[in-house]
């Protein structure tokens, strides 16, 4: 359960705030955040995933209340909790596919890399149908791969928070309904709650419900 | 692998050039001032190792240094010679040990150092193969000219001619190699040892032919007066010294006013050290007696003066380098900026990243330190050759 209560965020100098009187997401809940550019969209996913803290309100998200965390605990937090899909793939171009999907392991001392991790991911990888790329360069795969090497990477730690900003953005539209549904399909497979941003409505009808973040109000209510 | 090493790793694998870049760039950066420092460091030693087992050189006057490099090094300096007799004056006064050096020529531009006995034992030269100096004609070689040239006893080595448009110049001698010297790490590895007899026979001051008599073709005589038969111009001459012509060879003149370039002398004690020196400290004397060592001083002095320059110099290339380095640095950290908030966003701390920078930073150091070592244990191996190629 993640509960977002009379939240206040303002960026350093910028117009730009956020105000959240109160928004929940349920455990395996799949809820899809929709609005125009600039309304605070990947603001709020930074705000679940405790990269940035709240001026005012409570957050509390697996039991935790964010706010009161340190640095470093947010970390843990973030590393323990939550998976990372976005926009532009960030992926590492000097790694090859199997050591982008291995990354979080590489940069966290609490993640213990061992074979059960690597089998994972070489599961992850067939089941995204990019197995067979494992030691390609990332600049030899399409868009569509690449989002899915993106996904594979924040799947592998098991997170059960999932947080997706834009990850349809760059791709053509068969593309988005085939990310859309691989991360709709392992977020339902692990019960982990899956919260993506998208500009596109036509992806809209597969989630449990949508926010539109500039009004904040519910718009939509899947079932 | 750590996780920060293969990240390492993997960047600096993916930008190879930019990484070979900084790499030599660092490498230079410290190679300058190592290398002037192990060089000049070396220089000193070598140099003075070799003043300081010289004791006294005499010549004629001009330049001190020229002489001095050429009585130690064999260099091929423009020396006017003096004679024989300025030798047999030295013995004479009972002070010191006179060794009489004549380098004038080459073989296959090896210099040919035309001394006495003397200088082996003085030197204390050892022979590796084969025997030492026996006859007109033979030479020992030092041992770098033997691997050089696969010379072995029994040999022959040809001094080379000073001017091959030059008829009447000297002509060149087959030499006979009789030995091979022990590696003496000197200027003595690189030289061709004859007797001064054979120098002056290379010199053309002496020489043999076969017998001018009455029975010689009248075309190769000039004069016939008596007995005494003059030849020409025309008659051959021997270029090789063998146990048939050795009795033919002869030399025109005094001895005493033979040439030699310089006198090694090896006084039998101080006091001898200072009178000989007081001897030739006059204006009336067309010999300069100097000590090496005081020469090889004032030589490093003048290097010392070059070397403060150099250090400047290093000093500015390793603060560019430094400044570039730092460049490069934030150049990098601002084009990395989303690879690093991206792994932020996946957990990854701030330390963390900055530890991934420190070691890309540190394996550039590394790989350079790495090319410096290596660079300067090659450099000791050939420090001799390589000063001796560059400064005498």
């Amino acid at each position: 359960m993640i509960r977002l209560q009379q939240i206040q965020f303002r960026y350093p100098q910028s117009p730009f705030q956020l105000s959240i009187p109160r928004l929940e997401f349920k455990d395996g809940e799949k809820v899809a955040v929709v609005g125009p550019s600039g309304c605070g969209k990947t603001t709020l996913l930074n705000l679940i995933s405790g990269i940035l803290v709240p001026d005012q309100g409570t957050l509390i998200s697996c039991d935790l209340d964010l706010k009161t965390l340190d640095d470093s605990q947010r970390r843990v937090y973030r590393i323990s909790k939550i998976g990372f899909v976005f926009q532009e793939f960030e992926l590492i171009d000097y790694l090859n596919v199997r050591e982008n999907i291995l990354l979080p392991y590489f940069i966290n001392q609490a993640l213990k890399l061992d074979q059960s991790v690597q089998e994972r991911a070489r599961e992850l990888a067939a089941s995204m149908q990019i197995d067979q790329y494992l030691t390609g360069r990332i600049d030899q795969i399409s868009q569509g791969e690449r989002q899915r090497v993106a996904i594979c990477r924040a799947l592998l730690p098991q997170p059960e928070i999932l947080l997706a900003d834009e990850p349809t953005g760059n791709l053509d539209p068969a593309n988005k309904r085939l990310i859309r549904d691989l991360l709709l399909e392992h977020a339902t497979r692990t019960n982990a709650t899956l919260i993506m941003v998208t500009h596109d409505d036509r992806l809209l009808d597969q989630f449990d419900r949508t926010i539109d973040i500039e009004e904040f109000h519910e718009v939509v209510t899947a079932s | 692998m750590s996780g920060i090493f293969r990240l390492t790793i993997r960047y600096l694998l993916y930008n190879k050039l930019k990484t070979i870049t900084l790499v030599l760039c660092v490498s230079l950066a410290i190679l300058l001032p190592v290398l002037l420092q192990f060089g000049i460091s070396q220089f000193e030693r070598d140099l003075m190792a070799r003043a300081n087992a010289t004791p006294l050189v005499a010549g004629m006057k001009g330049s001190r240094f020229d002489l001095a490099l050429q009585s130690m090094y064999f260099s091929q300096a423009d020396l006017e010679s003096t004679t024989m007799q300025e030798v047999e004056t030295i013995q004479e006064t009972g002070y010191a040990l006179p060794i009489p050096l004549a380098v004038r020529f080459t073989a296959q531009t090896a210099p040919v150092v035309g001394t006495t006995l003397d200088y082996f034992e003085f030197r204390k030269l050892k022979i590796a193969e084969g025997s030492s100096l026996q006859r007109l004609g033979d030479c020992v070689v030092g041992s770098n000219v033997a691997e050089k040239l696969q010379l072995k006893p029994g040999d022959r080595l040809m001094s080379d001619p000073l001017n091959v448009f030059d008829l009447s110049g000297n002509y060149p001698l087959k030499m006979r190699v009789v030995g091979v010297l022990e590696k003496a790490y000197s200027p003595d590895d690189d030289a061709v040892f004859v007797d001064l007899k054979t120098e002056w026979i290379i010199s053309g001051i002496g020489h043999g032919h076969q017998s001018v008599d009455a029975k010689t073709d009248k075309n190769l005589v000039l004069q016939q007066q008596g007995q005494s038969t003059v030849a020409n111009a025309a008659v051959p001459q021997f270029n090789e010294v063998t146990e048939e012509n050795l009795a033919s060879f002869h030399f025109h003149g005094e001895i005493e006013s033979f040439p030699v370039t310089s006198i090694i002398l090896v006084p039998h004690d101080q006091k001898s050290e200072v009178l000989l020196l007081g001897m030739y400290d006059t204006n009336a004397s067309s010999i300069q007696l100097i000590r090496p060592v005081e020469i090889v001083n004032e030589l490093l002095q003048l290097v010392f003066r070059v070397k403060q320059l150099f250090d400047a110099n290093a000093l500015l290339v390793s603060i560019s380098v430094g400044l570039l380095l730092t460049l490069v640095f934030i150049l990098s950290l601002r084009l990395r900026k989303r690879e690093r908030q991206t792994m932020f966003q996946l957990g990854c701390s701030r330390s963390t990243i900055w530890k991934l920078q420190l070691t890309e930073l540190g394996f550039i150091l590394a790989g350079s330190l790495i090319i410096v070592t290596l660079l300067t244990v090659v450099l000791r191996v050939y420090i001799h050759q390589i000063m001796r190629l560059w400064f005498i």
